[in-house]
């Protein structure tokens, strides 16, 4: 939980109060952030189909996070904008993963196979979850993650199967993304609270389950995972991230907070 | 109500497209409360949707109108009526082939698998069977690319869900 602070607005942001809100926050922020950082491909993608794709993506993403902030924000009356456009970098509870600059197409791709199929596994436990809402709401949002999943994994195998340079640049992307992955499956008080009154899920099981997915997709791609020390970055879950999460923020709340309460 | 069009398919309406869930209609207070059912967590049609139908059932007479949005059980394309699969095709999107009006099968969980399983999705042009995906990602969240191997033609074709 973060200290109340005043925005340039004068609106105060403040903290959820239940801990369940508190984990809906961390995983909409999850999605707004990779949904932002996705939707920045537009035009820029190498061509018309996966520019498509990686737009609709982006807009499943940001379906579900507009729904967890909802969530999040229910007992103190905050909704979804207010949450993701008045919040500074300290106040976001996203895993480092997802705010890291998109680098070239191999890194967008091998950051959305290992976080999507994170989401994935995800989803299907909390589809069981003793919290209503985040139940259904887990049901409806994996139907649409296997296709994320699925999209990110033919795209990882023709990548580092295919020519000595996609192989290069995937192979890159998988050593510079893997300390990362470690993030999403941090248990801590909260998470371990939540799991055990059935609401969260187990971080350990998720990882269980990514791991031998991922392994399998890495080895049908000829990227093995190479050894990257023990070097494991975190803090996003508390507040502390890279700069790149400012430099996003700075762009993606600039409207709102020039136009507080503007409308279309 | 139910023949509002669907903003992005307006050629069918929310009725044929499966989103319109339980109604409870209070005759004495003139008020209605509607349960809808959106295809895609982040459909931007979503927003337009909530007002045609506020409208159309204020224009009806009603004189407060609640709707909420629920997602258990989700949408499937299997909601989609007889009716509404026959509009479809005649605007050149390959209506869903499962049986309509029955519910989305609880199957078990896939792991990643690359590659999917040839689907049966008939051309709407010209009929042939044999089709092919060109992208799972098309132009509404709903939708996917595919093109006929029989005619060339490319077409949009209603996403199974997984």
């Amino acid at each position: 939980m973060t200290e109340t602070r005043a925005t340039e607005t004068g609106v105060t942001v403040r903290p959820v109060e239940k801990p369940v809100e508190e984990y809906a926050l961390r995983l909409g922020d999850d999605a707004l952030l990779l949904s932002h950082r996705l939707s920045e491909w537009l035009t820029r993608a190498p061509d018309l189909e996966e520019e498509v794709a990686l737009a609709n993506i982006a807009l499943d993403l940001l379906g579900q996070a507009r729904y967890l902030l909802s969530l999040a924000g229910q007992s103190t009356a905050q909704d979804e904008d207010v949450l993701a456009f008045r919040r500074s970098d300290r106040e976001y509870r996203n895993a480092l993963i997802v705010e890291l600059p998109n680098g070239d197409f191999a890194h967008t791709i091998l950051r959305l196979l290992f976080f999507s199929t994170y989401q994935r596994a995800l989803y299907r436990a909390l589809a069981h979850s003793a919290d209503a809402s985040l139940a259904a709401f887990a049901g409806k949002a994996l139907s649409e993650v296997e296709y994320h999943v699925e999209y990110a994994a033919g795209w990882a195998v023709r990548l580092g199967d295919g020519t000595e340079e996609s192989h290069d640049r995937a192979a890159a992307a998988v050593a510079e993304l893997w300390p990362y992955t470690a993030e999403l499956f941090a248990a801590d008080d909260l998470v371990n609270a939540l799991a055990n009154e059935g609401i969260a899920a187990d971080p350990a099981v998720l990882h269980a389950e990514w791991s031998e997915q991922i392994e399998a997709v890495l080895a049908q791609a000829t990227l093995g995972v190479e050894p990257t020390g023990t070097w494991r970055p975190g803090g996003g879950r508390s507040g502390l991230h890279t700069e790149a999460l400012s430099y996003l923020l700075a762009e993606m709340q600039s409207v709102h907070r020039a136009h507080p309460g503007a409308a279309w | 109500m139910s023949s509002v069009p669907d903003p992005e398919m307006p050629y069918i309406t929310l009725g044929d497209l499966g989103v319109v869930g339980a109604v409870r209609i209070d005759e004495d207070a003139r008020a209605v409360h509607v349960e809808l059912t959106p295809t895609y967590l982040g459909c931007p049609a979503t927003e337009v949707i909530q007002q045609d139908v506020k409208a159309a059932l204020l224009d009806a007479g009603w004189r407060s109108v609640a709707i909420e949005l629920r997602f258990d059980p989700p949408w499937t394309p299997e909601r989609i009526t007889r009716q509404g699969r026959a509009k479809l095709a005649a605007e050149g999107i390959a209506p869903p082939t499962g049986r309509a009006g029955s519910k989305g099968t609880d199957s078990a969980p896939v792991f990643v698998t690359l590659g999917r399983p040839p689907a049966e999705v008939r051309c709407p042009h010209c009929g042939a069977a044999q089709t092919d995906l060109l992208s799972a990602f098309g132009p509404a969240p709903c939708q996917e690319l595919r093109r006929c191997a029989a005619c060339r033609e490319p077409f949009p074709a209603i996403k199974r869900t997984r």
